[in-house]
């Protein structure tokens, strides 16, 4: 299997020289094949969302690389990323323009990282493309492509939101607690939509969770990040006959180690 | 002008102070070349593209100087008024008096003075919509409209967001200019104090016309902000018709502004019984 993403040796500090240094990466090392399906665990402040951030390029790397299907992707701005990596936020008012209609924001993400110039914005072979693609959804939102997304439910947001981030082929799709925000009900639809969406174009995905049973009951590998760094990283066999308990009682290992580690430090 | 101030106000989501420069600058430079006699179409043309520059200054000290917007927009406004003046080649105002204006070539057509000024100004404000509702629907179009709803979202989806601004910035100063031009030339002169409150006219006109009509496509909005700008006037004449000295005239219309301001919010609990109006009213 090609590997798509290496993260190399990944550091991140908040406000370093500070009393508040808080060092949230402490480094990363990581690589992803391609059609890997990585889910992320672990507690506030493990740096989920700073890896996540890190990768797609809203925070600078201050130390260490990602490499994106071979290319040295450190130094490069989110909007040159945005080619190769689309993203599904944690809040459903972050990953749509709200003030745009449904087809306006699914047009806008047909062209992600590609020119934009003087052509109608929305065009008319795309409005057919579009509709196809909201059926499948399962939502009814096919015949709404003139509504304001700002009209939506939240768990129709997200959903449009993956669309809008599966509609061009992603090398890496990157999603952040994206059903976080959503009712029970509504949360199952979207992780169900979520890994058929994944499923049929193969996509190579990073999910960022809170939930535990998610996280091991979708994807082929599961990551717990722990104070800055990966602390576990399981595949394959290991990964698919886990359970909550097994896991609890990994990162249970895992923190002791860790708390050992530090007394060791203070003496 | 209305609907310049819309664009950044808006789309944008930006105060730009950069309107109260551009607004003499668009007059006095139409007017210096209708005074060397340039076709009165051009010159309202030229005014539109120092503007355009203006906007450009603005763009560039918000998004690569990282300079708050209200500040650049103030810097640029600061700026502007000596480069004016310079246009102007240091006079506070200059006459038309006697020179070919757009309004005189309507006036040529067989309509009289007022309805030439009203013929030509609904030709031009018409034709700055259609071609501002055109460019909206195109990807760039669409793309800046997704920059001011969510900046955030635009980037992750390959907007670049600072191009974006910038553009919008110059347009939206480009009609500010171009409005500038049409008073001078209605006036018959450009003056360098002109700008003071333009900005304030501009959000009024956006505030009734959102007041009077609410939740509406792009064209419907851009053709209310017309109308919120005539009703502005409006209500202006009357205060005015009070007997107001014309020392008070700006007191008065910062007055007039506020209770526009204020006047939607005691309307809202009447709105709950419409229920569904009031929910969409809280979003925005």
């Amino acid at each position: 299997m090609p590997e798509v993403l290496k993260i190399k040796n990944l550091h991140q500090t908040f406000e370093s020289g500070t009393v508040n240094e808080n060092r949230v990466l402490r480094g990363v090392n990581l690589d992803l094949e391609a059609g890997d399906f990585v889910t992320i665990i672990g507690s506030n402040g493990a740096g989920k969302s700073t890896l996540l951030n890190s990768i797609a390029g809203t925070i600078p790397v201050q130390e260490g690389q990602i490499v994106l299907n071979g290319t040295d992707i450190t130094k490069l701005p989110v909007t040159k990323r945005a080619k190769n990596i689309s993203r599904v936020f944690q809040d459903p008012k972050m990953g749509t323009a709200v003030r745009l209609t449904v087809e306006e924001n699914l047009a806008l993400a047909m062209k992600r990282g590609q020119r934009r110039g003087f052509r109608p914005g929305v065009k008319k072979q795309d409005r057919k493309f579009f509709k196809k693609q909201l059926a499948q959804l399962g939502l009814n939102l096919e015949n709404r492509l003139d509504t304001e997304i700002g009209l939506l439910s939240g768990g129709q947001r997200q959903a449009i939101t993956l669309l809008m981030a599966t509609l061009q082929r992603p090398d890496l799709i990157l999603l952040d607690e994206h059903t976080a925000a959503l009712d029970p009900k509504t949360s199952i639809t979207v992780m169900e939509l979520t890994e058929k969406l994944i499923n049929d174009q193969k996509l190579t995905a990073f999910m960022v969770t809170h939930n535990m049973e998610d996280a091991i009951r979708y994807g082929n590998r599961l990551i717990m990040l722990h104070q800055g760094k990966v602390a576990v990283n399981l595949a394959g066999e290991e990964k698919q006959s886990l359970t909550v308990p097994k896991l609890m009682e990994l990162f249970q290992k895992q923190v002791g180690a860790e708390v050992e580690d530090d007394a060791m430090l203070l003496v | 002008m209305a609907i310049g101030v819309y664009l950044t106000f808006r789309i944008l989501d930006l105060a730009d102070m950069t309107a109260e420069g551009s607004f003499p600058l668009g007059g006095a430079i139409a007017t210096m070349c209708l005074v060397k006699g340039v076709n009165p179409f051009i010159a309202t043309l030229a005014a539109f593209g120092g503007g355009l520059i203006a906007g450009l200054v603005t763009g560039f000290l918000n998004t690569k100087l990282r300079i708050p917007s209200l500040l650049a927009g103030i810097i640029t406004m600061t700026g502007l008024y000596s480069i004016t003046s310079r246009v102007m080649q240091n006079a506070a105002n200059v006459s038309l008096l006697g020179k070919e204006t757009i309004f005189s070539i309507a006036q040529k057509w067989g309509l009289s003075r007022n309805n030439a000024v009203i013929v030509m100004g609904l030709i031009i404000a018409l034709l700055v919509i259609a071609l501002l509702v055109i460019f909206f629907r195109t990807e760039i179009g669409l793309a800046m409209r997704a920059t001011g709803d969510n900046p955030q979202m635009s980037a992750a989806n390959g907007i670049k967001t600072e191009q974006m601004k910038i553009l919008g910035y110059m347009i939206s100063n480009g009609c500010i200019a171009l409005s500038g031009a049409l008073l001078a030339q209605n006036n018959g002169f450009a003056d360098l104090n002109s700008g003071v409150g333009t900005l304030v006219i501009g959000l009024a006109s956006i505030i009734i016309a959102e007041v009077l009509v609410r939740n509406l496509p792009i064209w419907g909005r851009l053709l209310t902000l017309v109308l919120g700008a005539i009703i502005y006037r409006l209500i202006l004449a009357l205060v005015f018709q009070m007997n107001v000295e014309p020392a008070d005239a700006k007191l008065a219309s910062a007055l007039v502004l506020v209770v526009c301001l204020v006047l939607p919010n005691f309307h809202l609990p009447r709105n709950l019984k419409g229920g569904k109006n009031h929910a969409r009213s809280t979003k925005d």
